[in-house]
């Protein structure tokens, strides 16, 4: 259905809305429930269109957001779990991927975009400066005084 | 026989897109002002001839004329006659021709509208116009043809996608387009400027009116998809950051820092070069939108190897268009004149800055958004680059942006006093600490970065107003005269104000939406009840509903807050019956400016329903500070001075035939 949208080419993808989360999936402590949450929102519905699997009503989604629940009712740290997944499923599961050789560009990207952005910037506004401040050469001062001696 | 006159009517366009981008330029090369002249009618009679083409197939939708293929494959006789016409544009062939019909009103309208424009100029800005049309009728006409016939034909069509069939998507593809086509013109001028070598003041005035209307459509056409997702998907998101989504935000941001830098050229002839470079950016990154989404190199770049026709044609006109402008620039951007000079802090300063930010944070979306793909050519390795990625790295860029937008306009020209301009924001500022004061108060301890963001909000308002404050002497004068002075600033001065208003407004409901978002997700019976926030939601039953093509379910449920019953909602469950599709529509219920959304998931044989019931504080602020954003354009838009235009040459050009 995500791909019939994105062949239609509109700005955002609709499907038909059941979203996610389940009752049933719900945790009863509601500490790892948040953590799941957050998690899911990282985790990418490997089926679908840049969906996290916290909105994605495929069943692979579903699995993924109980083995998720699974993984932290046995006690995994947030780390753990995503590593698991990764293991599992690839890089392509993390939605924020992580810094490695392979997206240093990525990531480095924005940051570098800023700083030699922001130095073009003050270069153009110095060299500028430097050329409108330059005075007289010394050849026009003497025509300068040349000509003033003349006035008086 | 319909078909066929639409078919050749877009054979003749085709030519006269050739006539109009050769005859002309040939003519401002050699200074014939009769082949010059021959723009504005050629740019008129391709409009006219798209016009037929498109009213055409569109005929062809409304009578279900299921001869051509086009139709059997995106339509059905059941349909709606609404979303009989919407599907017209509801699929590639349709869409890439309603592209080329804007693509060619636009051209039409600056051969009808410009007429202080200098002869040379106009042809010039015609011909480029009518190199892109060119490129995009032949690559309709060769491959993506929505008049090829069937026979034989079929009885009915094969598409009824209940997706489809909403008012959203009528009105949003279109808004969209004409934002992002619109983008030419300014690309257009750009080009005749450079082949020209000739770039002033007057310039940047005639480019403004055509990049603010581009602007104006672009955030209507964002909105309204931005608002079409929420309703539609059911669990209250209007943002992803999908590829999509972004194809379109990527112009827009471009398209934001030019209308800023325009500012800078108009007034002060300053940032010639780069406003060049910005113009040329924006219409590329639309382009570049228009490849990524109709090229089907999103999905996989694999999918995009299997079948690559058309988004190889697709990107063969963009390397053409966009190489051939960088490499024009590069060639002749040295020999533009610089500019007007001025201080770091001063009003173009200022505008510096916002070009600085926006461009980096629009750069940020075009890596992130490009990167799987070029990873995955490169190495063959896949990753996904989702939201949160683009929310570290993009909002970070945006928050030093927001809080130095109400200093912009307060700056002067040339050197500007940040310290005269930070006095009059005083009252922004406390207005600001205010809340963050008052919120302190009243909720204990929210989130920091709740607070900040709602204080960011109040200051970007009240920041807009202060400065026409300052501007009309509110308080320091008496309030005739502040009216008086109210009534003569110009229209523009008036429409920064509500535009910047207006992003106040956005990041406002944003913050809302998300700091203070509570959901719940529970399975109910007819009888029960959930609550959310202070208001009960009661379960009171099934009502079966239908309408022409779909038959379902709805769950009536009475809203009631403080034992008062405040609405009654009822979200449905429906089943389109061609092709078997169930669809979901959310309820929605504005409280002011926050929102009750209930959507409905499986509902068991025994009568108990999952419902997922959302209190999104403020969202609704999202949208209206994007509408605020446009009026705030259009406000702009209608200033004297753009429709007087500039002075005219002193040698007036040769009458334009009659048309």
């Amino acid at each position: 259905m995500r791909r019939t949208m994105l062949a239609f080419g509109f700005l955002v993808a609709a499907w038909p809305a059941f979203a996610a989360v389940q009752p049933d999936e719900i945790l009863k402590d509601p500490v790892l429930e948040a953590r799941a949450r957050a998690l899911s929102a990282e985790l990418r519905c490997l089926v679908c269109q840049s969906q996290s699997i916290d909105d994605s009503d495929a069943t692979i989604a579903r699995d993924l957001r109980v083995l998720v629940r699974e993984r932290l009712q046995a006690g995994d740290s947030d780390a753990a779990v995503k590593a698991f997944l990764v293991d599992r499923y690839g890089e392509y599961v993390l939605l924020k991927p992580r810094l490695t050789w392979h997206t240093i560009v990525l990531w480095g990207a924005p940051p570098a975009l800023l700083v030699v952005g922001g130095a073009l910037a003050i270069g153009v506004f110095r060299r500028r400066r430097v050329a409108t401040v330059t005075g007289l050469t010394a050849d026009e001062e003497a025509r300068v005084e040349a000509l003033l001696a003349r006035e008086e | 026989m319909i078909v066929e006159i639409g078919h050749y009517a877009l054979v003749l366009a085709l030519v006269l897109a050739l006539a109009g981008g050769t005859l002309p330029f040939w003519g401002a090369l050699r200074g014939d002002n009769r082949l010059m002249a021959v723009a504005s009618t050629t740019s008129v009679a391709q409009f006219l001839f798209v016009a037929v083409s498109f009213a055409a197939l569109t005929y062809a939708y409304v009578v279900s004329d299921f001869s051509v293929q086009n139709v059997v494959e995106n339509s059905h006789s059941l349909k709606p006659l609404l979303y009989k016409i919407s599907g017209v544009w509801g699929n590639h062939e349709g869409s890439m021709l309603l592209w080329v019909l804007i693509l060619v009103l636009f051209g039409a309208l600056v051969a009808v509208f410009s007429e202080n424009l200098p002869l040379k100029l106009k042809a010039l800005v015609l011909a480029v116009q009518s190199w892109i049309s060119a490129a995009f009728l032949f690559f309709i006409l060769i491959a993506s043809n929505p008049f090829l016939r069937l026979d034989p034909a079929p009885l009915q069509g094969h598409d009824l996608n209940p997706l489809l069939q909403d008012v959203g998507l009528a009105i949003h593809p279109p808004l969209l387009y004409l934002g992002y086509v619109g983008c030419s013109i300014s690309f257009a001028f750009a080009i005749a400027a450079l082949i020209d070598g000739r770039i002033d003041a007057a310039w940047a005035r005639w480019v403004r009116p055509w990049t603010l209307t581009a602007w104006c459509f672009l955030t209507l056409g964002i909105a309204m998809g931005s608002y079409w997702a929420y309703y539609e998907l059911g669990w209250g998101g209007w943002w992803f950051w999908d590829p999509v989504e972004n194809a379109s935000f990527m112009p827009w941001l471009a398209a934001t820092a030019l209308l800023h830098s325009a500012i800078v050229m108009e007034k002060r002839e300053a940032l010639k070069i780069w406003t060049i470079l910005l113009a040329i950016l924006t219409f590329s990154l639309s382009l570049l939108g228009t490849f990524l989404v109709r090229s089907g190199v999103l999905t996989s770049v694999h999918a995009f190897a299997t079948d690559p026709t058309r988004g190889i044609f697709i990107l063969c006109i963009l390397c053409v268009f966009i190489g051939g402008a960088f490499s024009l620039f590069a060639a002749r951007a040295g020999q533009l004149s610089q500019g007007g000079l001025f201080a770091p802090i001063s009003r173009e300063g200022a505008l510096v800055l916002n070009n600085l930010l926006l461009t980096a944070a629009c750069a940020t979306v075009l890596v992130g958004t490009l990167y799987p793909l070029a990873l995955e050519a490169l190495t063959g390795e896949k990753i996904s680059v989702g939201a949160p990625f683009f929310d570290m790295t993009f909002g970070p860029m945006m928050v030093p942006l927001l809080i130095a937008v109400p200093f912009g306009p307060l700056l002067a020209w040339k050197r500007g006093d940040i310290v005269a301009a930070g006095q009059r924001l005083l009252f922004a500022f406390g207005a600001a600490m205010a809340v963050v004061i008052l919120g302190l108060a009243l909720m204990g301890t929210p989130s920091a970065l709740a607070l900040f963001g709602v204080a960011l909000a109040v200051w970007l308002m009240v920041g807009a107003l202060s400065e026409i404050a300052f501007r009309i002497k509110l308080g320091r004068v008496s309030p005739a005269e502040s009216w008086r002075r109210g009534a003569g600033l110009p229209r523009s001065a008036w429409g920064t104000m509500v535009a910047h208003f207006g992003v106040g407004v956005t990041v406002l409901g944003i913050v809302g939406s998300t700091a203070w978002n509570s959901e719940t997700i529970v399975t109910l019976k007819p009888g029960e009840a959930v609550t959310i926030g202070s208001r009960t939601l009661t379960m009171d039953g099934f009502v079966p509903i239908s309408g022409g093509t779909y038959t379902g379910t709805g769950v009536r449920f009475t809203v009631r807050q403080g034992g008062n019953v405040v609405a009654t909602m009822e979200p449905e469950k429906r089943l389109y019956t061609v092709p078997n599709t169930p669809t979901t529509e959310a309820a929605i219920n504005t409280f002011g400016f926050s929102q009750l959304y209930v959507s409905l998931g499986d509902i068991s044989a025994d009568g108990s329903t999952v419902v997922r019931v959302y209190w999104k504080t403020l969202i609704a602020l999202i949208w209206l500070g994007a509408l605020v954003m446009t009026a705030g354009g259009m406000l702009s838009l209608s200033d004297r001075r753009l429709r007087v235009g500039a002075p005219k040459p002193a040698r007036r050009p040769v009458a334009v035939p009659a048309e």
